[in-house]
């Protein structure tokens, strides 16, 4: 199977990622991302998106995270890496959980 | 409580009794469910928060490296040929169950082209090795992907058992025994009014 990751990103970063094979969509702001994103949800089984975009285009992407595919991941943009996916985690363990069981301990 | 607008009768009695009998099986059932689920995910998300470090490392490391690559080349040469991949991410996707939780999985198969996508001759050796951390990269991310959407539907799923093993556990049965009580103290009710019925007319009828 070809052709099914993409990955979304505002910087050049996406750039390398072409080299490995992925398919990159450069967008310059929020709206085109959202676009995009709704677009290749379609097509595509795995979508990397850069975490500053992810952060605004959450609802969506929780959205989409409700069906076993698609997969979107938040990745660290070339800017540094944001804490969007660590708080999703967080969020999904107080969910089942009702504790945090990961990042408390390190604080300790 | 509030107990169940049903009649007092015996017929009633039984069908309730049947029910309660299938609640309290199907309770501790979703509660294993649950308990199962619970453990796995705690498994789950160790595992998901490892890699996620370890993926945000090592692509931090070949974004930095790729940003060398490209202050030592021009942007319209390196866009050129990294806009060309020989390689392209081969991989299944499956979907499999994790006590009925329909999760992705993903098998990534070993690429068909190895090396660089572009001629030696064109470009430093700083996007060379960027490549193939990228590479790299890429084969951790897709674990990843497949980690991290496991886990948020596990989640999800298990927030949803837990309403219904409460819902079980709180609402349903209590009606139920609260009802089968209720049904019961009506019928001995009845079957006392009964005997000191018939007392009373036996009484009448020896008097007579």
């Amino acid at each position: 199977m070809q052709g099914k990751t993409a990955i979304i990103g505002n910087g050049d970063s996406v750039l390398s990622f072409k080299a490995g094979g992925v398919d990159a969509f450069m967008v310059a702001d929020t709206s085109e991302a959202r676009e995009t994103l709704r677009k290749l949800a379609k097509q595509y089984k795995i979508i990397f998106i850069t975490d500053d975009l992810a952060e605004q285009l959450d609802d969506l992407i929780t959205r989409i995270n409700s069906e076993p595919y698609p997969i979107v991941v938040a990745i660290p943009s070339d800017t540094g890496s944001g804490d969007y996916a660590r708080r999703k985690m967080t969020e999904q363990m107080e969910r089942a959980l009702g504790v945090d069981i990961l990042f408390n301990k390190e604080e300790k | 409580m509030a107990r169940l607008n049903v009649n007092p009768t015996r017929m009633e009695l039984k069908k309730l009794k049947a029910r309660l009998s299938t609640a309290v099986r199907g309770h501790k059932l979703l509660k294993d469910k649950s308990d199962e689920m619970i453990r796995r995910f705690s498994v789950l998300i160790r595992e998901n928060k490892k890699l996620r470090d370890e993926v945000e490392l090592l692509l931090g490391d070949s974004l930095r490296q790729f940003a060398l690559a490209r202050s030592l080349s021009g942007r319209s040469q390196i866009e050129k040929v990294f806009s060309m991949p020989s390689v392209s991410v081969a991989a299944d996707y499956e979907i499999t169950s994790v006590l009925g939780v329909d999760v992705p999985k993903i098998t990534l198969e070993s690429k068909s082209v190895d090396g660089l996508p572009y001629a030696y001759a064109e470009i430093t050796s700083e996007a060379d090795a960027s490549v193939e951390k990228i590479n790299l990269a890429i084969e951790k991310l897709i674990r990843l992907a497949e980690l991290e959407k496991t886990v948020s539907l596990l989640a999800v799923e298990i927030e949803r058992n837990k309403r219904r093993v409460n819902a079980l556990e709180y609402v349903m049965i209590p009606q139920l025994n609260e009802t089968i009580a209720y049904i019961r103290s009506k019928l001995e009710e009845n079957e006392r009014a009964a005997t000191t019925r018939l007392m009373k007319v036996k009484s009448m009828i020896e008097n007579r």
